[in-house]
């Protein structure tokens, strides 16, 4: 499966650029699920095995070639109804990197599931059938791809055998995107011409047809593409900030304290100065612990255990961060917020929200305004919340959180609201304001 | 935090990378979620427990276990739901690494859910592999446990593919596909009620060669029978079926001698070797990477049986 093996399971090696999430966004008429066929197809993801039990599924069904639609289909339940219900997650990988895919469906609840899926990607796939151009729903999905800071979206325009592969095609659907994108203020846009069908520009070039197939686009194909997106950056520049999952203390004959978690971004060194909060006392880094082993050093996305220089009194919840560029504290915030519940907020407006490691009681104190995500024009003032539903609004907290704004910091910006009834996980939050 | 903001130390973020920190490659990416979620339910759960049978999977998932936890203990106890009809190598292997990392282990059998009436098979050996879904949510029931961690992964299957890394399951152990929690971010949403509990996996994004990536890696040992070996088979539907006191053969087949592996080490009677000589991890990891038949087609007789035979057993409680 894959290329990987020639890696050999070898640590450190340099062409092994780690993980790479990214969202498809699109229906099936714009031919989604061929294309994530392909990727996986054309990677060497798909077993006999399982192209067999495609080839039963659609002989069953009557048709006649394999529908490599149906390797994405999942649950019994939605192939009685040729539905896809939710989000699921599709693997591959080349010598360079593994891929994760997040395959969401899209039907009604599109928004919930897309922003779900969304909310991990590191990039979205925007696909556009190049028969039909830009619409309403391709304008849906950069919106919300952009809400949830996604900083690297490309844009597929596929079925480009069926316009004659026209290069003027290409440009007019480009040109009428980047009319309506150029205000999201999208950092790292890519548009690349495709046939997903017919395997051109998604992993190989694809082959020569009479009038010249796409020969006129010099550009990467989408794997390239893919590979290549550097996600480093997007986290290990910011400020530190290390929420604390859970303290370790063995006891009995050691005096080892450490706080174990996930450094979500910056990087930090031993001898660095970190504030812990809420406590706001600073000390400086005397270990970084990795089970047998001290780093010098750790980088956003290390799961570690710190060891302090100085007794401070920090729990699971607390955040030890950059000394200098601390986070602010809040106990109120503004955010926007998308209702993943069928039901409205309940009458109390009180909810858990669920902060990095941190969980404190929540009031919806004010429901500011709602979008449109067909128009972006902004309704002020709803009365309540559907799902599927984007709001602006206010919520005050019973205890603070450690916060950046969304834009500044995925991980510091977000959170989750649970119904205490029920223990449903009702919305996403992500920070604009503190 | 005033204090904090006229710090002005010269060790305070620049924009540029640190110097020593190299490029993670995907076996990091993998690893530091799976410590950070096995970490949540560590902090989150009130009683958790981690499911380990001796396979390669679990056997990962203890490694991961220790880096999460260690110098400290693992917050939870490990269990065994053993059918009866495992591997002794395996059974070996649970108990000598148990041994090693000084951590309890509960077992409980299929067997006494047989005695208590609870499990009633067709025939004395029929696979038990569906069966034991009772036994592991009766003894659920009796510690009171609201998180079972385990080593599944969405690759294995197509159910697989759509589940959470905290799953939820009510009261009567069921997972409702057309009902899960939705999943942002890293921001777990681990509540459950009285009587329900969380199944969770910490190592759903791995791949099978993520997997043995990871054991060529860190040097972990697995039990002998996932690398080659000769062995009485029989050819039987395209499988390859071991000879042992469960399967013996039938009228008319012939048994011959195979250099086998395992790729998974369930229940005796539904589990299946390949023909292969690998004899390390870095062999399998070759041919793992040249393969055309996924782990369970290749090994596994239950899942088979249906388009959604793994649907409709983690429906009922299965893992």
């Amino acid at each position: 499966m894959g290329m990987l093996g020639e890696i050999n399971g070898k640590p450190g090696v340099a062409e092994d650029l780690g993980v790479l999430r990214f969202i498809t966004a699109g229906s099936v008429d714009d031919g989604k699920s061929t294309l994530i066929g392909r990727l996986l197809y054309d990677t060497k993801a798909i077993f006999e095995d399982q192209l067999a039990a495609v080839t039963r599924a659609s002989s069953k069904r009557g048709q006649d070639a394999a529908d490599l639609s149906l390797l994405t289909d999942g649950l019994e339940a939605e192939r009685e109804q040729g539905i896809t219900i939710d989000v699921a997650y599709r693997y591959f990988a080349t010598p360079r990197r593994k891929f994760i895919i997040a395959d969401t469906p899209g039907h009604e609840q599109y928004t919930r599931n897309m922003v779900t899926g969304a909310s991990t990607a590191h990039a979205a796939i925007i696909l556009i059938d190049a028969r039909k151009g830009v619409l309403e729903q391709t304008r849906r999905h950069t919106y919300i791809a952009h809400l949830l800071g996604v900083r690297h979206v490309i844009v597929a325009i596929n079925k480009m055998d069926l316009v004659g592969h026209s290069q003027t095609v290409f440009d007019n659907i480009r040109a009428s995107f980047l009319a309506f994108a150029m205000d999201l203020d999208i950092p790292n846009l890519r548009f690349i011409p495709m046939s997903a069908l017919r395997g051109d520009m998604v992993v190989n070039r694809g082959a020569d047809s009479e009038s010249g197939g796409l020969d006129w686009y010099t550009g990467e194909t989408l794997l390239q593409v893919l590979e290549g997106i550097n996600v480093a950056n997007d986290t290990v520049t910011r400020p530190a900030r290390f929420p604390v999952q859970l303290v370790v203390r063995p006891g009995a004959g050691t005096d080892f304290r450490g706080y174990a978690g996930r450094l979500e971004s910056g990087a930090l060194a031993v001898g660095d100065e970190v504030t812990a909060l809420p406590s706001g006392r600073s000390t400086t880094i005397r270990e970084i612990v990795f089970l047998d082993r001290q780093l010098p050093v750790a980088v956003a996305g290390d799961s570690v255990t710190l060891v302090l220089a100085d007794e401070i009194d920090i729990s699971r919840g607390d955040v030890i961060s950059s000394a200098a560029r601390p986070p602010r504290a809040a106990k109120s915030i503004e955010a926007r917020l998308c209702w993943l519940s069928a039901d409205a907020p309940n009458a109390t407006g009180r909810f858990v929200l669920k902060h990095t490691s941190r969980s404190v009681k929540a009031k919806l104190a004010r429901l500011n305004d709602r979008l449109d995500i067909n128009t972006f024009a902004r309704l002020p003032s709803p009365a309540t919340l559907a799902m599927n539903d984007i709001a602006h609004v206010t919520i005050n907290l019973a205890q603070p959180i450690f916060a950046d704004t969304y834009d500044t910091n995925r991980t510091t910006g977000a959170f989750i609201l649970i119904d205490e009834a029920t223990n449903q996980t009702v919305a996403a939050g992500m920070i604009e304001q503190l | 935090m005033s204090a904090a903001a006229l710090n002005l130390a010269p060790r305070a973020e620049s924009a540029a990378l640190p110097a020593d920190s190299k490029i993670r490659n995907h076996l990091d990416w993998l690893e530091s979620e799976a410590i950070h979620i096995l970490r949540e339910v560590a902090g989150e759960c009130a009683n958790p427990v981690l499911l380990f049978s001796g396979g390669k999977d679990s056997i990962v998932m203890l490694r991961l276990a220790e880096k999460a936890f260690r110098p400290g203990r693992f917050p939870f106890p490990l269990m065994h739901i053993d059918t009866g009809h495992n591997f002794d190598e395996v059974v070996a292997f649970r108990d000598m690494r148990t041994a090693e990392l000084g951590e309890r282990l509960i077992v409980r059998t299929l067997d006494d859910s047989i005695k208590r009436g609870t499990v009633r098979l067709h025939k004395e050996d029929d696979s038990r592999n569906a069966a034991q879904s009772v036994t592991l949510l009766e003894a659920i029931e009796e510690f009171g446990f609201d998180a079972a961690i385990g080593g599944a992964r969405r690759d294995e299957e197509k159910a697989r593919a759509k589940e959470r890394v905290f799953s939820f399951r009510d009261e009567f152990g069921q997972w409702d596909p057309k009902n899960q929690r939705p999943e942002l971010w890293n921001l777990y949403n681990t509540r459950v009620h009285k009587g329900e509990h969380m199944r969770v996996f910490p190592i759903s994004n791995w791949t099978e060669l993520d997997v043995w990536q990871y054991i060529a890696r860190e040097k972990i040992a697995v039990p002998d029978i996932y690398y080659t070996h000769r062995r009485p088979i029989i050819r039987r539907n395209g499988l390859l079926v071991p000879v042992t006191r469960l399967t013996p053969p039938r009228e008319g087949e012939t048994v011959e001698e195979a250099s086998v592996r395992f790729r998974t080490v369930g229940d005796i009677t539904c589990t299946c070797p390949v023909e292969s000589t690998a004899a390390t991890p870095a062999d399998i990891i070759a041919e793992t990477a040249v393969t055309t038949i996924t782990e369970r087609g290749a090994t596994r007789m239950d899942d088979q049986t249906s388009e959604a035979s793994m649907e409709r057993r983690k429906k009922e409680g299965y893992f």
